[in-house]
């Protein structure tokens, strides 16, 4: 169903560029000038967040709601700030507390926060093309994906990208190496499809049981990016020798029941990211991580609050570029002109 | 969608960074244009009493390198080095959602603005809605004593009560014409030119 509105997105070639683009559903069909303009965009809203007053009057009058049927503390804590230091109104909405409670479809509940006059709603769902689901059938609110499913988590992506971006330069030919639970993470995903716009070798390391069947054919090659590689690795030694960037994921405990690893100790043993793999990676290698962090399981503490680690700057870039996206997708969509275009 | 005025909003012409369907008249040459940034630093000098508490701040994009230019200048003059810092009103502006969207871009303010003396620079000064901006945003940085605003061309039109102190060239205008100030900086060349629809 998602492939629908992405084949949609392509003919009309909505863009964030000249302020066509209305959703943000996923990081697959966004060009690189269009990264580059959320880069630049979040280089201006991280000055405003320096700043001794951090607010703005970007969005004034504007209302943002956050639509969570899902757990979280980063991504809604981010939009929320992001949108209260723009000015806009932002209202929260859990699943559990409203009328979802009662048993309200997904569908009446978005055409009810539309009715309010929300000019945006940032959602996340625990079924993949939920967002994708509501953007088709809303008229004049945007949606921004705030993680769905398996499927993808955007703005997870964008600032993951340009938090490498503000160390390392262009990204591109850089070995990216994504570690852990690749099967079931939203974030992996988005980060390939970002990476590989971005033109970066990306290497997967997992044990076979938590990579996608069709991946672990071999080396891939990404067609519409043929500078970008790849690559699967389940030997961790391996993947991150040379490493320029090094993210592990969470290791979705709840998954541990379904077979898929053998115990939680072996999976920390065999992939945990510790000093001395750390060190098998480029010197000064980046260590990123999505959050929330199970240390001692994926990560060991010493790493994961050691001098490579970047993980609290990811949280700061987090709300400057969930800033810009909010100013690019609401603060400025020429909707009559995006009207137009569709007819 | 009514064909013409699509291909108005979208200027198709514009080609090379010419307009194809506009009539170019030049109105400053580079020798004007000096003259003129040197007549508003002896000006902002002589206003001042000298350069104490003396801040310029530029606003995006041409009037940042004609903060530097007045800076070198008055440099020359009084051999005092005045801090020039440089304002995005991209995320101040009024029409956010009504008009095409500007690139934001990054503020840099030099120094604490409190208590200082501050000239706001820019090239043209038509409606004045970028100067309130700029105002809105300057005292999100702080209580500066006294603010001052330095153009190089004053095209008239004004939609709000905001005057300049410091005018390199006022021009009467019609509102169908467009001025547009070239800078070396960002544009290549230094020029002042009239542009109004017609071959």
């Amino acid at each position: 169903m998602p492939s629908i509105v992405k084949e949609e997105n392509k003919r009309l070639r909505t863009s964030l560029v000249d302020g066509t683009r209305r959703h943000l559903l996923d990081v697959d069909d966004f060009t690189r000038d269009e990264i580059d303009l959320v880069s630049k965009t979040s280089d201006a809203m991280l000055e405003v967040l320096a700043r001794d007053i951090k607010k703005v009057p970007t969005l004034r009058g504007k209302v943002i709601v956050t639509l969570f049927y899902e757990a979280s503390t980063r991504t809604r804590v981010s939009f929320e700030e992001a949108g209260k230091l723009l000015s806009a109104d932002v209202i929260n909405v859990s699943s559990s507390g409203s009328s979802v409670e009662k048993g309200e479809s997904l569908l009446n509940t978005v055409r009810t926060l539309q009715a309010t006059g929300a000019d945006l709603v940032v959602v996340r769902h625990q079924h993949s093309g939920a967002p994708y689901f509501m953007a088709r059938n809303l008229e004049s609110m945007g949606v921004i994906n705030g993680g769905d499913g398996w499927h993808a988590h955007p703005t997870q992506a964008l600032l993951d990208v340009y938090t490498m971006r503000r160390h390392l330069g262009p990204i591109g030919g850089r070995k990216i190496v994504i570690v852990g639970d690749i099967l079931h993470s939203r974030v992996a995903r988005s980060n390939l499809w970002a990476l590989t716009t971005e033109g970066a070798n990306v290497v997967l390391c997992a044990p076979p049981t938590l990579i996608p069947q069709e991946f672990l054919s071999g080396q891939h090659r990404v067609d519409e990016h043929p500078l970008s590689t790849v690559e699967i690795e389940t030997n961790v030694e391996m993947a991150l020798d040379g490493a320029d960037v090094v993210m592990p994921l969470r290791l979705q405990l709840e998954r541990q029941e379904s077979g898929l690893l053998p115990t939680l100790r072996e999976y920390s043993k065999m992939y945990g990211i510790t000093r001395e793999r750390l060190d098998l990676a480029s010197k000064d290698a980046l260590l990123l991580h999505p959050g929330p962090m199970n240390e001692g399981v994926e990560i060991s503490p010493d790493v994961a609050h050691g001098s490579q680690s970047l993980i609290e700057e990811q949280v700061r870039n987090g709300v400057a570029v969930r800033m810009a996206l909010l100013y690019l997708l609401v603060g400025a969509t020429k909707r009559e002109e995006t009207k137009a275009e569709i007819q | 969608m009514n064909f013409l005025s699509s291909h108005k909003l979208q200027h198709p012409y514009r080609f090379l960074g010419k307009d194809f369907f506009m009539r170019e008249t030049p109105v400053f040459s580079d020798k004007d244009m000096d003259r003129a940034v040197s007549r508003i630093a002896h000006e902002i000098v002589e206003r001042n009493h000298g350069v104490e508490g003396l801040m310029l701040a530029g606003i995006w994009t041409r009037g940042a390198p004609l903060a530097h230019r007045l800076a070198g200048r008055i440099l020359s003059i009084e051999g005092k080095e005045v801090p020039v810092g440089v304002l995005d009103i991209g995320l101040y502006r009024d029409d956010i959602g009504r008009s095409s969207r500007p690139m934001v871009h990054s503020t840099e303010m030099p120094e604490v603005v409190d208590g200082q003396k501050l000239v706001l620079v820019d090239d043209v000064l038509f409606t004045g809605r970028t100067i309130r901006a700029a105002l809105d945003a300057l005292i999100d940085f702080g209580r500066p004593r006294q603010v001052q605003l330095a153009v190089l061309v004053d095209r008239g039109h004004r939609e709000l009560p905001i005057r300049a102190d410091y005018v390199g060239k006022n021009m009467p205008t019609s509102t169908k014409e467009e001025v547009q100030v070239r800078l070396l900086e960002v544009d290549g060349i230094d020029e002042v030119v009239l542009l109004r629809e017609g071959a």
